[in-house]
């Protein structure tokens, strides 16, 4: 990183720039953010970099003790993760097509709930303020008391929701299993939702306060009904804030270890093996960690770029319109 | 503004139904730590048979809650007050200063954020155990290294979020102050800082929140003895019973005050979104 370089204490004065109203002082600036580089690198970049030569070596309980004496081994633990025909691959094909679609659902969800949330408190109204505070609640609730929660809700046996499908509505005759079998795909959906869609709400709802009320006066005179001005003023006014919000909420999700594991323990159910849990337990349940770190470099591969192309696209999209 | 009979009610039938979707969960967390072991061992109930408080005085008993409650106070605090004040710092460069890689600074930075947590956790790990082997520091199981790898996390965030709390403050505050003969350190402290407190306020509790929360790390990085909560909320399932009521009512205590605290500072949120990250 540039900004690493610190200049000395003293500064010099700028030879080549004319002095401008602007204050000078070039070297405070960076000794000010020598702290943030430091810690960022110590906790993320070097490990980062760790991970990705661990990712070469044979790391399995026989060398964990010393491990940097472990043997190099090229590229064979990515070999192994991505042959699609060993059982390692498919494992880790499958967990990252359940990953895909439970972001999926979770963004588009969390987004369209945040959304309507903040679009329908807009308008003033009694008891607007404790709604407000209420739909935040779930953000703010610490991640492993927010599923805890949910796990209890799932219960079979002493659980609200089968007791609602079973006991009061009699919907279904045989208590179903939520948290293995198909059904913990779904549950693991809904409780993310219910997690993530109140910040969704909250970044919409920072957006929509920088909307002009005038415009939407001016869509009405116009004619324009609520979904007309949802189209034509709310979403083009909220671009900026859907363009991070859409990418943090797709990060999170993806990346998300604390829900499935608080939800399910430390291995999930095949239907609902997020890849950052499947990893975990490649890791650090079979003790193969070059494998494992393997899997991780793939996956931070994967997220690079769909990151980066969302933002050139998304950049290409502001540019051009 | 001007609404129809039919938009009306669909804005109360959506958020009569988001507010279902909200609240359920929350009541049944309330009701569950009120009611006695016997109530919720069976089958579930919407209302407590009977109402009993066992369960908020046998929490303490059935695990150390006590002690991790002491370690996730040390190790949040901790990482949220000296991750806010490196906060405050790279903010206050990046807001003031155009310097070379300030805009590569901004990004990398956000894109540590994007790192899956498994893919450092376990070079972290061995790296904690090796520098404690080579230099006695303990950082492996140790609550400092908790801090230093929590303070790592909301620091991005925060730095996003006071750059445009320090953006919105007039320039024009800085050069009166230096024209009164304060110093770039000393307009950090006597004008930005004050400006901010509420910014500030809702980032530090912002960056409690996310230590106070975090699973994957302390499940790895912790001991018996710097256990925190987010990992021995565990030991209420035993392999013979589930103590449910304590369970929730354990939750109950850990969660009221973050909650609280963002809950008042929430419009101090909307202003840092509106000015800095969404802008």
């Amino acid at each position: 990183m540039t900004t690493t370089l610190s200049a000395p204490d003293e500064a010099p004065p700028e030879p080549t720039r004319k002095p401008r109203k602007r204050r000078r002082t070039p070297a405070l600036p960076y000794l000010l953010l020598i702290p943030a580089i430091v810690l960022e690198l110590a906790v993320h970049v070097i490990p980062m970099l760790t991970g990705i030569w661990m990712s070469l070596r044979e790391l399995t309980q026989f060398h964990i003790r010393d491990w940097s004496g472990a043997p190099f081994i090229g590229l064979d633990n990515y070999k192994v993760s991505l042959d699609v025909d060993s059982a390692t691959g498919k494992e880790l094909l499958h967990s990252f097509w359940v990953t895909i679609a439970c972001t999926i659902l979770v963004v588009g969800l969390s987004y369209g709930l945040g959304l309507a949330a903040a679009v329908l408190l807009q308008r003033p109204f009694r008891g607007r303020a404790l709604l407000r505070t209420l739909f935040l609640t779930p953000y703010a609730l610490p991640v492993y008391a927010a599923v805890i929660i949910w796990s209890f809700l799932l219960q079979r046996d002493t659980g609200a929701l089968n007791h609602v499908l079973v006991d009061q509505l009699h919907l279904v005759d045989d208590r179903p299993f939520w948290l293995i079998g198909g059904n913990s795909f779904w549950s693991l959906v809904i409780v993310m939702v219910w997690k993530h869609w109140p910040f969704a709400f909250l970044c919409l709802m920072a957006g929509l306060q920088g909307v002009p009320q005038d415009l939407y006066e001016a869509a009405y005179m116009d004619g324009a009904g609520f979904w007309r001005r949802l189209r034509a003023v709310t979403l083009p006014m909220l671009r900026p804030v859907n363009q991070v919000l859409l990418l943090v909420l797709f990060l999170w999700t993806f990346n998300d270890f604390n829900t499935p594991y608080v939800l399910f323990g430390k291995s999930a159910p095949d239907q609902a093996d997020l890849i950052s849990i499947h990893i975990y337990e490649s890791s650090f349940v079979t003790w193969n960690f070059g494998l494992g770190s393997a899997m991780s470099v793939c996956l931070l591969l994967f997220l690079s770029i769909v990151s980066g192309l969302y933002l050139f696209f998304t950049r290409k999209a502001r540019a051009d319109a | 503004m001007h609404e129809t009979a039919a938009e009306r009610w669909s804005r109360r039938i959506v958020l009569t139904l988001l507010t279902l979707f909200v609240v359920i969960p929350l009541y049944v967390m309330l009701s569950t730590a009120i009611k006695p072991l016997s109530n919720v061992r069976d089958s579930f109930t919407w209302l407590p048979q009977k109402v009993s408080f066992e369960a908020f005085v046998d929490m303490w008993d059935t695990v150390p809650l006590g002690q991790y409650l002491v370690n996730s106070l040390i190790v949040s605090t901790s990482a949220a007050v000296l991750s806010v004040a490196i906060a405050i710092l790279a903010a206050y460069a990046t807001s003031r200063w155009r310097f070379r890689g300030r805009g590569l600074f901004l990004a990398s930075a956000l894109s540590t954020q994007m790192f899956p947590g498994i893919l450092f956790l376990l070079p972290l790990f061995l790296i904690y155990v090796n520098v404690g082997r080579a230099t006695g520091i303990e950082l492996y199981a140790s609550r400092t290294g908790l801090i230093i790898t929590y303070l790592t996390f909301s620091l991005p965030f925060s730095i996003w979020m006071l750059v445009g709390y320090f953006d919105s403050i007039p320039r024009e505050l800085d050069e009166a102050a230096a024209v009164d003969g304060a110093g770039p350190m000393r307009i950090l402290f006597r004008v930005l800082i004050p400006t901010a407190v509420p910014g500030i306020l809702a980032v530090t509790v912002y960056a409690f929140m996310t230590a106070w929360g975090e699973v994957l790390f302390a499940s790895v990085m912790t001991d018996e003895t710097t256990r925190t909560v987010a990992v021995g909320l565990a030991g209420y399932s035993t392999q013979y019973d589930v103590y449910w009521n304590q369970i929730m009512a354990a939750s109950l205590v850990v969660s009221v005050p973050v909650v609280a605290a963002f809950l008042f500072l929430q419009k101090y949120f909307v202003a840092g979104l509106t000015a800095g990250a969404v802008k």
